[in-house]
């Protein structure tokens, strides 16, 4: 299966394994050989703070800690979380095109959203901004958004709102920014009426149940890519139990559910999207 | 081939504008100064303008105005680029009629994110 990693200059072969096979415990990640470097780069932070030399004491430390918040720790820096405002743009216009129509079809309730594998919150702040421009987010019945990940440090700075001025550069429109962000010591900060838009919540997708609750719509965009086959599979049966009958999935441009799943279907209306294949009553053409 | 002129007083700025805006498919132009801009925009507008804020001869915010008033047919879209982060300076430049703004020092991605925002990439 996970194959040998071999050793480097900070770390032994063995202590390499463990925290790859901790990642995979863990996030259902598997580090492929010809990246074990990353490891030895992920981790050199937390090496200095925690004032260790190698991975074998960090490994070390690993096993005689109790808590496993040390874990949370290593798995969190090996994540990647790379994420942008408005990612693909277009995709998220036609999000706000699907929710429209879901709306028109069921004004008695509201709408609801998952964002899965959130990452620091630009791709649910994104959506929260762009349904509240086109007025979508006005009543009672606005649209609810629930955005979960697995690293809760990702998640305390999705809540915060507050992002670097690179990370506000990337993807989001100037005006936008000077409308929803107010400067604050160099940083940006989301304001709270659009924080507030968002429910942020900690949920593993290997591991928990779905969150409760049937969702309209599903975002979960770069984040297969990072799990094997079989993991794939687990996690598309999480999202299918998730998703309201004839309800939509989107994921990540270059992610596919072909081979993967017979839970979902490529949508026919929306351009890219997928739809749940159990919907003997779609959401989108009759008020249920 | 879109084009994009890059206006700023340094010349190592414009160096390494030139270099990532290349390597994004642009044909690029370079002026020293908002005069020299205005000259070349009136001469061949380009789809984009990169433009530095603070230069000496007339400024970022001088030559929008300058702009404006002149008859261009196709008005260029400006990505306008300075080292303040200021809301009341960015707010300033917009209401001035920059379209995007960019803060120095720059990487490909980030340049790459604003020209297509702005629709130029
Ligand atoms: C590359 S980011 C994508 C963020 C955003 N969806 C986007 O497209 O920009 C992947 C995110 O998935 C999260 N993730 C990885 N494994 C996960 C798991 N097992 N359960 C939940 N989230 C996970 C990571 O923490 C990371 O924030």
């Amino acid at each position: 299966m996970r194959a040998t990693l071999t050793p480097s200059a900070s770390g032994s072969s063995s202590a390499m394994n463990m925290i790859a096979a901790l990642l995979e415990q863990r996030a259902g990640q598997q580090i492929a050989a010809n990246r074990a470097w990353r490891i030895e780069t992920a981790l050199k932070p937390l090496l200095r703070v925690r004032g260790l030399k190698t991975l074998d004491e960090l490994v070390a430390q690993l096993s005689a800690s109790r808590t496993g918040e040390l874990g949370d720790q290593v798995v969190d820096a090996l994540l990647n979380q790379e994420t942008s405002f408005f990612r693909d743009a277009m995709v998220l216009d036609t999000v706000s095109e699907a929710i429209r129509a879901i709306q028109a079809a069921n004004p008695e309730r509201r709408v609801r959203i998952w964002s899965a594998g959130c990452s620091t919150g630009q791709e649910p702040l994104s959506l929260a901004m762009l349904l509240t421009e086109k007025g979508m987010m006005q009543d009672a019945l606005a649209p609810e958004i629930v955005a979960t990940d697995i690293s809760p440090a990702a998640l305390n700075r999705a809540r915060a709102g507050r992002y670097s001025q690179f990370e506000i550069q990337r993807g989001l429109p100037v005006r936008r920014m000077v409308t929803w962000f107010e400067s604050i010591g160099g940083d940006w900060v989301a304001k709270p009426e659009l924080v507030r838009r968002v429910q942020f919540r900690q949920h593993n997708l290997t591991s928990d149940c779905a969150p409760a609750g049937r969702f309209d719509l599903i975002l979960c965009r770069n984040v297969m890519l990072y799990f094997s086959p079989t993991v794939r599979r687990q996690v598309f049966d999480i999202l299918s139990s998730a998703v309201r009958p004839g309800g939509l999935l989107v994921l990540g441009a270059g992610e596919t559910v072909i081979d993967l799943t017979e839970h979902f279907n490529p949508s026919e209306q929306f351009r890219g999207f997928y739809a749940a294949a159990d919907g003997a009553t779609p959401t989108l053409t009759t008020a249920r | 081939m879109k084009t994009c002129l890059v206006v700023d007083d340094s010349k190592v700025i414009r160096k390494v504008a030139r270099h990532i805006l290349e390597t994004l498919n642009f044909e690029v132009r370079e002026a020293g100064d908002g005069r020299e801009a205005l000259d070349a925009c009136l001469d061949t507008p380009p789809d984009v303008i990169l433009l530095d804020w603070n230069m000496p001869v007339m400024s970022g915010m001088d030559f929008l105005r300058a702009l404006k008033d002149s008859d261009i047919a196709q008005r260029p879209k400006v990505v306008f680029c300075t080292t303040e982060n200021g809301m009341a300076y960015i707010r300033a430049a917009i209401e001035a009629g920059a379209d995007e703004y960019v803060m120095k020092p720059f990487d490909r991605e980030t340049l790459e994110s604003k020209l297509q925002i702005v629709g130029v990439a």
